[in-house]
């Protein structure tokens, strides 16, 4: 009886046993969870339609696109492969060159400006006695970052408009100068548009900078005050060392992006102006003036993808440095 | 340790007298350098047309009027019709993208949740590889029927990864695992837990980002560029773009003005009016950004320090 009741119990046991198993696969958890499920739906549809369809839709790049009937996909699917003609083309352009080497050089003059200003005002508004002053002048710095890039064209042209800008008819009249055709004379916007994105952007970085800053360990200074290190030799031997990697990061994440632009820095804040492209013009710039002005999608779409493809790869490089440096602000 | 080398000591912990005047002063003009351009933009906006163009753009209103509002508000129901329009997208589009990416932080936030990983990364992923911006468009335009559509100005912001993560990373510092099995035990649903209890918990956070697409849809001028040629549908800061080129396009649409056209386009005061429109598409910006800017910094330093 024993023994036949023990059989039984075992027998039991192993059909549960078989039962549990494809408890713990994807259905199970999907009827266990379906709240978190559901949760997820909304989110991960936008995603799906937003930014995994257009990434099924890049082939188009190696496509000679032609509208046939029945719609958008059918079209991509019948239109003829065309290998790498787009990419052909787009690269034969006399301003392929232009475009790339105007990129990578804003990108590496943002970096550098953007870090150095920004980590100095942010020590500055830590050292600076008065925490009131300090309080306004962050809040004056950060403005600017609230405001669309259609507002900077605007302030931008204030200043240079050739007929009524403020620099023309005030400045320059001021000092017995020539006016100035801005929009016309290419040599001064690599720095004007330099200008204008640390205008925008550093506001912003150096809150985070001055986060960093504000976390340190206060027991560092006062053992350095201890052995008669002045305020400077504080701020160079501790401050700097401390907040290094959040530096290394902010750089590492600029660097992975070093192939994206702002297309209103690009474009609206030069208002497009033909004389002025061989020097505001960048992949972004010349994918939307492509798209959008010339309705060429082979071109355009070749550029999209040329960007898509370097940016992942700098993209996954950098995050590789920033795990190396730091592993709870790598991004994945 | 004598009195007098503590007060030595104590000489240590601040920059020099002369040092805190320099840099107050470096920060006082590059603070100027910040609010000043907005201040001309207000005070062309006041000044007579006639004395813009005579002596340009300045920091003071010459012949002080108001004509130029007055223009704007009278003539060009185009602008009024703009600032409905980005008002619908700015609320309707926080209020639910806010929703879709409050929604999906929680699940991935969550250890005990056997996918999180799996959707952490379907989320990441694109922001390592997009399908770029020409197969977006075509896709928007023939599959999603954006354009011409006031969803084509919503819909593309709704998630964003990066923001979702600095959600993501607030819940967890925020709220403790053991307070979500508790009211768990208690019987209640997830979605319970996620309205009254993480919600409120995670508030500080929510609303940093929040603000963060607030701005976004504010300030957007590219979807519109893409989408919209309905000038009934134009946002304002494309609406800012599009009379950049022409003030003749504010009249285009307007209903009132009928024989009187050549007259009224002879007295348009383009240059003030533009300005004018910088000044109310700023406005709500700068008047609110003061009381906003504490959960702003929060958003971005949890972002960039833990994320």
């Amino acid at each position: 009886m024993s023994v036949r009741n023990n059989l039984s119990f075992k027998r039991i046991f192993k059909a549960n046993d078989i039962d549990i198993k494809p408890k713990n696969g994807f259905w199970h958890e999907l009827v266990k969870n379906k709240a978190l499920f559901l949760m997820l739906l909304p989110g991960a549809l936008v995603l799906f339609l937003n930014n995994y369809l257009p990434m099924f839709g890049a082939i188009i790049a190696f496509k000679n696109f032609r509208f046939h009937e029945g719609g958008f996909i059918p079209s991509l699917l019948k239109s003829e492969w065309s290998g790498f003609k787009n990419f052909e083309f787009m690269f034969a352009t006399p301003d392929a060159f232009n475009i790339i080497r105007n990129t990578l050089f804003y990108n590496l003059a943002f970096i550098i400006t953007c870090t150095v200003i920004s980590i100095a005002f942010a020590i500055m508004l830590n050292e600076i006695y008065s925490q009131k002053l300090a309080k306004f002048y962050q809040s004056a710095m950060f403005l600017p970052f609230f405001l669309s890039w259609v507002v900077f064209n605007y302030l931008v042209y204030a200043y240079l408009s050739p007929d009524k800008g403020f620099i023309n008819m005030t400045v320059l009249k001021l000092f017995g100068q020539e006016s100035i055709s801005w929009y016309n004379e290419p040599k001064y916007w690599p720095l004007i548009i330099i200008i204008v994105n640390a205008w925008k952007w550093v506001g912003n970085n150096c809150i985070i900078y001055l986060a960093a800053i504000i976390a340190v360990d206060q027991e560092l200074y006062e053992a350095a005050r201890i052995d008669g290190a002045n305020r400077w030799q504080q701020i160079i031997k501790i401050t700097f060392p401390q907040i290094a990697p959040v530096i290394i990061v902010m750089f590492l994440v600029f660097v992975g992006r070093i192939f994206n632009t702002d297309l209103g820095l690009f474009f609206q804040v030069p208002r497009n102006a033909a004389l002025l492209r061989p020097v505001t013009q960048t992949l972004d710039a010349y994918i939307y003036q492509t798209l959008i002005g010339l309705g060429d999608i082979g071109m355009s779409s070749a550029g999209a993808f040329f960007q898509s493809v370097v940016g992942f790869i700098t993209i996954i490089a950098a995050n590789l440095f920033v795990k190396k440096i730091d592993r709870e602000s790598s991004i994945f | 340790m004598s009195a007098q080398n503590q007060t030595e000591i104590n000489k240590l912990g601040r920059v020099s007298r002369k040092s805190n005047f320099v840099m107050n002063l470096i920060l006082l003009v590059y603070a100027s350098f910040c609010i000043v351009p907005l201040f001309m933009s207000l005070a062309v906006s006041f000044t007579d047309e006639k004395m813009l163009t005579i002596h340009g753009y300045s920091f003071w209103p010459r012949n002080f009027t108001t004509y130029a509002y007055q223009f704007i508000f009278s003539m060009a129901n185009q602008v009024v019709n703009a600032y409905v329009v980005s008002m619908i997208v700015t609320v309707a589009g926080t209020i639910l993208s806010v929703l879709v990416m409050a929604l999906y932080a929680f699940p991935i936030s969550r250890k005990d949740f056997k996918y999180k990983n799996f959707f952490t990364f379907y989320m990441i992923f694109t922001m390592l590889f997009s399908g770029g911006m020409v197969s977006t468009y075509l896709i928007g335009v023939n599959l999603l029927h954006l354009k011409d559509n006031l969803w084509g100005l919503i819909f593309p912001y709704l998630m964003n990864a990066f923001w979702v993560i600095i959600l993501r990373t607030f819940y967890r510092s925020n709220i403790p695992d053991s307070l979500i099995e508790s009211a768990k035990i208690d019987g209640a649903g997830e979605f319970r837990i996620f309205f009254q209890m993480i919600f409120p918990l995670a508030l500080p956070g929510i609303a940093a980002v929040a603000l963060l697409a607030m701005l976004q849809y504010w300030n957007d001028w590219f979807l519109a560029a893409l989408y919209i040629n309905n000038p009934q549908l134009m946002p304002l800061p494309y609406l800012l773009y599009q009379i950049q080129v022409s003030m003749q396009f504010l009249l285009q649409n307007s209903s009132n003005i009928g024989s009187q056209a050549g007259d009224i386009l002879s007295r348009m005061p383009s240059e003030s009016a533009r300005m004018a429109m910088v000044v109310i598409a700023v406005g709500p910006i700068a008047l609110t950004f003061p009381f906003f800017q504490k959960y702003f910094t929060k958003g971005l330093t949890v972002g960039a320090i833990k994320g």
